[in-house]
Parts: C-alpha cells; sequence; structure tokens
C-alpha cells in the first residue's frame, strides 16, 4: 500500500539572478518501507523533506502533479490544516536535537504537550503516554529524564527524547534529516536500532535522509539518489554496491576504507549531463523491497 | 617533531574543574602523519589546542622539533613551524575578508615579502585560480573554504600542521579531493600532519600510526596496519573499529 | 545598445567570481544596496532623511522668510498662503525657523552618533576582549551609567556645564553609549572563541589587530544598525532638553525648543506646538525605517524570517 505519492515535485526560490530550483520534478511513492534518500549537500534532499511537511518558508514556491498522503492530496494546504497533518500523520526528526528542543521546559512537559497538541486527552493520561514513549526509545530512567531540561541529556539522549516526542501521536509517516549525523559511532547504532524496530512494529513509512552511502546501504530497503534536485538513481538498497549511475558510484568510490587501502581516493567528476539524465531504475520487484 | 608527554589539560578551577586531557603522551617522527581519533569529548581536539597555544591551561612537556614548549607565549618561530586547520570551513575565515585580505594578512604577519606572487602560487598549491583571490567566504562552497584555510596554514611555510577533522563539515566527494590535496602536499613540502578525526577510515587513509583516546586517556598507540587488519590491543578498539563498520541491524 | 551596457554593469558587480579587490568591494556593497532596495519602508526612510540633509544645507536659500525676524502684528496666524505652517508668538515663520532648526537637529544627530557608538565599541569590545579585571572594572561602569534614566543624567551633565546646545549634545552623547558598551561586549563574546580568530592567533597576530582588524569590523554593522534605530531617542531626547530650556538658547530655531515656546498656547493656536512635533515625529519614523533597512543587510541574524 502506497502511504505516501509524490509526482513532479518541485521548490524553487526566486533570487535576483534568476529562478533557483532546489528539487526539479521528483517523484516516488512511499509505502511502510525504510526509503533512503542520500545526496550530496544542495542536492535537494533535506528540501524535499520540507516540501512534503509544507515547511518552505516564502518565497519559496512549492508544485508538484500529485503529492498525497494516503490518496488524500497534501499539497500547498492552509497552515491550520497543514498543522494538523505534520506530526499527527507525518513527523519530522531533524539532525541537532539542541535545535529542536525548547532548553526552557522540561522534557516531559514538551512530549505531554506535543502529545496532547495532536490527540488532545488529560494530562495525566498524556504523562503516562510519555513515559511509555521515553521506555520505547530504550531510556532507562525515564521519570529522571522527564523532570530533565534539554541541556542535562547528551546528544544521543537528546536525539531519542526528539523520537520519542516526535513517535507520540502515532503518526503514520517519519521523516528523519540527517538523525545520526551530530551522533557518535556507539550511539548513533542504538538510535537507528530505536528508529528501525519502530518502523517494523508499528508499520511506519521512514524517509530517512542522509549523506552516509554506507549507512542508507545498511539501514534502509529502498535508495533514492539525488543530485541536483533531481533523483538520478533509485535501487534496492542491498544492490547499492552494484549502483549503475556514474554518480552513485563515484560517491561510493570516493570513500576511503579500511579493507582497501589506495594511495589516492578517486575523486568524482561532475558531467553536466547527471543534471538532466532519467532517472536510472531497476526492474518493478524493487519497488516495496521490504514487503508491503 | 614532536613529542609529547604527561600532558594534562584542564578547563575551569576547582571544584569545577574538568580534566579534558589525562597523561597523554606520545611522539610523532618527523614526515610522519600521525592521527587522534576518539569519539567527541575523548579530548582529541583539546590536544591538538595545546599543542597549537589556544590552551593555556595544560601541564607536562609538549616539545616540536626538539623544543619544549612553554605554557602561553609562543613566539614567532613557534608559529612558522606549527600551523593547524580548523575543523567546520564555515566558521574559520572571518565572513568580512576576501581570501586576498586572509592570505595577505597572514603573510604580512609572517614577515614574508612578495605578496602578490606568494597569494598567486599559494592558491595555486590548493588547486584554487586566481579567479578565486578576491571572493569573500560566502561566495565559495565548503570544499574551497577548506582549501583556502589550508593555504592560510601553508603562509607561514610550516613543518607541522594540525588537522582538526579537517572533512567531516564536508560532502565525501569533496573530502576525497581534500584529503588528496593534503596528501600531495605532505609529500611536496615534507610536512609532518597530527590529524584528529572521528572516521576511522580518514585517519587509516591518512596516517600512518595513530592513538585512540578514551575520556581524556589515550587508550591505545597503533599502527594503520594493525588498524586495517583489526589487530587492536583494546577493547575499545575493537568496539570502535566494529561501530565504523557501519550498522548491523539488531 | 545602452540596455546591455548597463545589464553588463549589473552583471559585473554580482559577479561570484571578482577579479580584482575594487570589484569585490563595490560587489559586496551593490549587494547590500539592493536587499536595501527591497525594502519599500527604508528606501522611504533614506528618501526623508536625503531631503532633511538637502535642506539643511539649502537652508538659507530655501527658507522663504529669515527665522529670527519678528512681526509682532503678524503673530500667532494660521497656516496660510503667505506662512505655510503659520507663525509663532513673536511672528517669526514656523516654516521658515523648521528649515533651519533642520541643521540644529542634523548636528545633535550627527555628533551623537559620532561620539556615543565609538566610545562604546572601544569600552565594549575591550572588556570582552580582555576579559577578567578589565571586564569587571568596565561593565561596573557601564552598570552606573545605565542605572540612570538617560534624561536625567544628561539633566544633570547640562546643570553642571551649562545650558547650551553644545553641553546638551555632549550630554546626550556621553549617557548614549552604554547601551552600544553592552552590544559589542555581547558579540564580542561570541565572537572572540571562534575559529578565525584562533586562527589569526596562530599567525602571530597581536591582540590590538585582532580587535581592530577582526572584531571591530563584525561589531560595527550591528552598532550602526542600532545607532539609527536609536537616533529618534536622540532626537527626543534633544528635542526635551531643549523644551526644558537646557539646550538651545533663544532665538535659536530647535525643535524642542520650539514646542515648549507654543505649549502656551496649544488649545488656540495648535500649528506653534504642532509643527515642530510633527517636524520630529517624520525624521524619528525616518531613521527608524533606515535603520530596520539597514538591519536587513547589516545584521541578516537579527531580521524577521
Amino acid at each position: 500500500m502506497t502511504l505516501l505519492s509524490v509526482r513532479n515535485l518541485r521548490v524553487s526560490f526566486p533570487t535576483r539572478q534568476g529562478t533557483f530550483e532546489a528539487v526539479r520534478g521528483i517523484s516516488f511513492d512511499l509505502g511502510r518501507e525504510r526509503l533512503g534518500v542520500v545526496g550530496e549537500s544542495g542536492s535537494g534532499k533535506s528540501m524535499t523533506g520540507r516540501a512534503i511537511l509544507g515547511l518552505v518558508r516564502p518565497p519559496g514556491i512549492v508544485t508538484a502533479d500529485r503529492m498525497e498522503l494516503e490518496g488524500q492530496p497534501i499539497l500547498n494546504l492552509p497552515e491550520g490544516r497543514m498543522r494538523r497533518i505534520r506530526g499527527r500523520r507525518i513527523s519530522m526528526v531533524m539532525q541537532d536535537p539542541k535545535f529542536s528542543l525548547n532548553p526552557v521546559m522540561t522534557i516531559g512537559d514538551q512530549i505531554v504537550e506535543a502529545y496532547r497538541l495532536h490527540a488532545g486527552g488529560a494530562k495525566p493520561a498524556a504523562r503516562q503516554k510519555a513515559l511509555e514513549m521515553l521506555r520505547a526509545v530504550q531510556i532507562r530512567d525515564p521519570e529522571r529524564v522527564m523532570g530533565a531540561y534539554p541541556h542535562e541529556v547528551s546528544g544521543g539522549m537528546g536525539q531519542r527524547i526528539m523520537i520519542a516526542m516526535m513517535l507520540a501521536p502515532d503518526p503514520e509517516i517519519l521523516i528523519a534529516d540527517e538523525p545520526t549525523s551530530a551522533l557518535d559511532v556507539s550511539v548513533r547504532t542504538e538510535v537507528l536500532n530505536i528508529m528501525d524496530r519502530l518502523v517494523r512494529d508499528r508499520g511506519m513509512g521512514l524517509i530517512f535522509i542522509s549523506h552516509d552511502l554506507n549507512l542508507v546501504a545498511q539501514f534502509c530497503d529502498r535508495v533514492l539518489i539525488m543530485y541536483a534536485g533531481r533523483i538520478v538513481e533509485t535501487l534496492a538498497a542491498k544492490d547499492l554496491h552494484q549502483a549503475r549511475h556514474p554518480y552513485t558510484q563515484g560517491l561510493l568510490n570516493s570513500l576511503p576504507r579500511l579493507d582497501a587501502p589506495v594511495d589516492r581516493l578517486p575523486v568524482l567528476q561532475r558531467q553536466d549531463s547527471w543534471r538532466e539524465g532519467d532517472t536510472i531504475t531497476q526492474s518493478l520487484e524493487t519497488e516495496f523491497p521490504g514487503g508491503l | 617533531m614532536l613529542t609529547v608527554e604527561h600532558l594534562n589539560v584542564w578547563f575551569g578551577f576547582d571544584p569545577d574543574r574538568v580534566d579534558a586531557v589525562k597523561d597523554a603522551s606520545f611522539t610523532v617522527a618527523q614526515g610522519e602523519s600521525f592521527g587522534l581519533v576518539g569519539e567527541s569529548g575523548s579530548g582529541k581536539s583539546t590536544i591538538l589546542r595545546a599543542i597549537a597555544g589556544l590552551i593555556d591551561t595544560w601541564s607536562g612537556t609538549i616539545a616540536v622539533a626538539g623544543q619544549p614548549l612553554a605554557a602561553r607565549r609562543r613566539d614567532r618561530a613557534f608559529y612558522k613551524t606549527v600551523q593547524m586547520v580548523f575543523q567546520d570551513p564555515y566558521a574559520s575565515l572571518h565572513p568580512r575578508h576576501s581570501v586576498d585580505a586572509v592570505l595577505s594578512e597572514t603573510l604580512r604577519l609572517q614577515g614574508m615579502g612578495d605578496i602578490d606572487r606568494r597569494i598567486t602560487s599559494l592558491l595555486s598549491d590548493v588547486g584554487l585560480g586566481r579567479g578565486f583571490r578576491f571572493r569573500y567566504p560566502h561566495q565559495l562552497s565548503g570544499g574551497q573554504r577548506q582549501r583556502v584555510a589550508i593555504a592560510r596554514a601553508l603562509a607561514a611555510e610550516p613543518r607541522l600542521l594540525l588537522l582538526d577533522e579537517p572533512t567531516s563539515a564536508l560532502d565525501v566527494s569533496v573530502q576525497a579531493e581534500i584529503l588528496n590535496l593534503l596528501s600531495d602536499l605532505r609529500a611536496e613540502h615534507g610536512l609532518t600532519y597530527v590529524m584528529v578525526s572521528h572516521d576511522l577510515a580518514v585517519v587509516g587513509h591518512m596516517c600512518d600510526r595513530l592513538a585512540v583516546m578514551q575520556g581524556g586517556r589515550i587508550v591505545e598507540v597503533m599502527d594503520v596496519q594493525a588498524l586495517r587488519q583489526g589487530n587492536a590491543r583494546q577493547d575499545y578498539t575493537r568496539q570502535l573499529i566494529a561501530a565504523s563498520e557501519g550498522y548491523a541491524r539488531a | 545598445m545602452n540596455q546591455s551596457r548597463q545589464l553588463s554593469r549589473r552583471e559585473w558587480l554580482l559577479s561570484d567570481a571578482p577579479q580584482t579587490r575594487r570589484q569585490a568591494r563595490l560587489g559586496a556593497f551593490y549587494q547590500g544596496w539592493l536587499t536595501f532596495r527591497g525594502n519599500k519602508l527604508a528606501m522611504l526612510g533614506l528618501i526623508v532623511l536625503v531631503l532633511l540633509i538637502g535642506m539643511a544645507i539649502l537652508a538659507p536659500w530655501i527658507a522663504p522668510q529669515s527665522p529670527f525676524t519678528q512681526n509682532l502684528p503678524n503673530r500667532l496666524q494660521p497656516p496660510s498662503a503667505e506662512h505655510w505652517l503659520g507663525t509663532d508668538a513673536l511672528g517669526r515663520d514656523i516654516l521658515s525657523r523648521l528649515i533651519h532648526g533642520s541643521r540644529i537637529t542634523l548636528f545633535i544627530v550627527g555628533t551623537v552618533a559620532l561620539i556615543a557608538p565609538v566610545i562604546g565599541l572601544f569600552i565594549g569590545t575591550v572588556a570582552g576582549f580582555a576579559g577578567g579585571w578589565v571586564d569587571q572594572v568596565l561593565m561596573r561602569i557601564t552598570d552606573i551609567f545605565l542605572a540612570f534614566p538617560k534624561l536625567i543624567l544628561a539633566l544633570a551633565f547640562v546643570a553642571a556645564l551649562g545650558a547650551s546646545i553644545t553641553n546638551a549634545v555632549l550630554a546626550l552623547a556621553l549617557t548614549a553609549w552604554p547601551p552600544y558598551a553592552r552590544l559589542a561586549r555581547a558579540e564580542t563574546l561570541t565572537i572572540r572563541n571562534a575559529d578565525f580568530i584562533a586562527a589569526a592567533r596562530l599567525q602571530g597576530a597581536g591582540p590590538l589587530r585582532l580587535l581592530i582588524k577582526h572584531i571591530w569590523p563584525l561589531c560595527i554593522s550591528s552598532l550602526i544598525v542600532r545607532v539609527a534605530l536609536d537616533m529618534a531617542g536622540i532626537i527626543l531626547s534633544a528635542a526635551g532638553l531643549g523644551f526644558l530650556g537646557l539646550g538651545a538658547q533663544p532665538p535659536m530655531p530647535e525643535w524642542g525648543a520650539m514646542i515648549s515656546d507654543g505649549r502656551t498656547y496649544i488649545l488656540d493656536f495648535w500649528w506653534v506646538a504642532a509643527m515642530p512635533g510633527i517636524a520630529i515625529f517624520i525624521v524619528s519614523m525616518a531613521f527608524n525605517l533606515l535603520g530596520d533597512g539597514l538591519r536587513d543587510v547589516l545584521d541578516p541574524k537579527g531580521a524577521k524570517e
């Protein structure tokens, strides 16, 4: 089943030098799967996530032939209706929890407020739910964390709290924008495990935006590779290392590897044709490799 | 080239004193490339800053080219020997200074003559054309900024370059370019590198030996062969290597 | 032909790869100008201020009458074709007095704008950069100045120095610097630990160079914005001093003093007080709009999203 369907999505910004198109006509469907979106900075991957949530600020303009959440159009909805979708049905986890949590509210209050905003209900019930969520993201001592302020917790803990907060209203889709980039590798694994389990147990769709190809290859079911605002290749994550697009290959080759030492790293030679060429798509069987 | 013995670095005063580095010792030979790896808060960048003279509160011995350093004052000769490249190229260039202003100020401070010619040759050393000379940081990409920062560090013609996560803020394709540039420069100028990174693959690619740090202490010094073959002596190093190999679904 | 040359000059200015130092500077300036021009209200403020400056320079030629010639039979005339803004209690043409008064206003604003931020910048950056006891001493002095209401402190200064326009300006400047010192110190504290300062230090740059070449350029822009926004307050304070008889002395056509003169007749002859009041309002407003526009250009992080 398709949770989210996007056709010909474009995001453009007027500038003095003319219109700048951050996203140039991308199409994809999201099922109950882990979908990785990979690209370099400026490839439009974060802007895609923001466009889905209606978070592109003016003067940015979002257009699409279709942008539907379970068959219901969500393109350029009025802010009031979008706010009801955001958080309740689609949630987002940002890169750095420090900037996403309110520094002068306790963590408990923030989760309770976020939950009640979307689901309503009495305070004690919301509190129970918040505790449950913190336990779900493997926080050992949820009572204590509820009373703590954001600066009193570590980065990894902060990110788990963000995830707890985003998941409290049981969204259908989670958009995670570089959720582990600010974390150490050891903490990263824990956070990924939590997201992985939540996706599997709740049947959520996950859009995992990252610059880290290896991570996406190991964590996701399917990968979209973006270059200059377009999807240049889509393939099953397990096949990433057999990618056919020269850009994807170039990115993979430019990573230093412990098991294959080289004197000089191969450098990506960008081709203008990548900006306009067709998307390389693998056969349809990879459309929903994670199962439906 | 560089000897560090029993280095302790702390911040603040009792009772809030935080010991960032505890009893760290290592040596780096002339022409060698030495890596410092560890997670955030392990004290790896702090060691670099103490060597560079950006932190006053340390004890122990730091000797560069056989000369022990005083805690506070560093003389001109020191800055001609040791230079540093910072992690975030967006924070290490003055937002209102053009490339030209940055490099000419540096050259003048280092007492160099013939500034015009030197700027041109520094820019070509780091792979930037003349067209970049009068740009401001906001007109440069992250990789280009880091090249300018490297040019600034090279202006003094140093022998020891301290690299503080020089590519962690960059895209992988740009990282490859910068790492290649650093390798070339080391070969050309006979530089000695001390490189801090959280990325074992980058250190494995760039360095000959490395020290693994945890909680302010050096837990293990190993050569890169041992790292590649996974021959770590300490559990912590093995964990780090395992984690760096990526995500394995639980 | 003309069109294409115009276009290429614009492209030259907006180039991402300037070829010379001059092109880079002009380009940066032009970018700022384009941002500023995008703010319609700020442009309005700028136009008003340019007109004010033009008026001050040309005052003797454009004023219809002398600002000092008394004409008692003609006193307290309402606005008419002969006296556009009416006449005051001594029969002087209010429009002419306002035009000449613009010189005084500009003198006050200009001098205060030159003195106060410079003192503030110096004290604030030195305190923030040096830290330790230097910071403590300088900031406590600043606090003492901040503890008094600005106008009261200015009153005390003028009372001690004697009532005159120069002393009023001096008093205003000496009381206006503490907020700038605080602002400059706060900026310095955030800049002080930036990597580019550390990098300059590693080149052997001394504290004086760091302060002047690296820290000042970054503090100045936010100070300029703040000064422009504060100008309205300074004009009002100057007018306040004039109103209390502690600033400009009669018969100088200072706007505040003019309001003060008119207050006796405010119910029957409203224009005598209202006209200079409107002038003060327009100029204050213009400075505020200008400051807002300058903030968009110079201090993007403070601007509204």
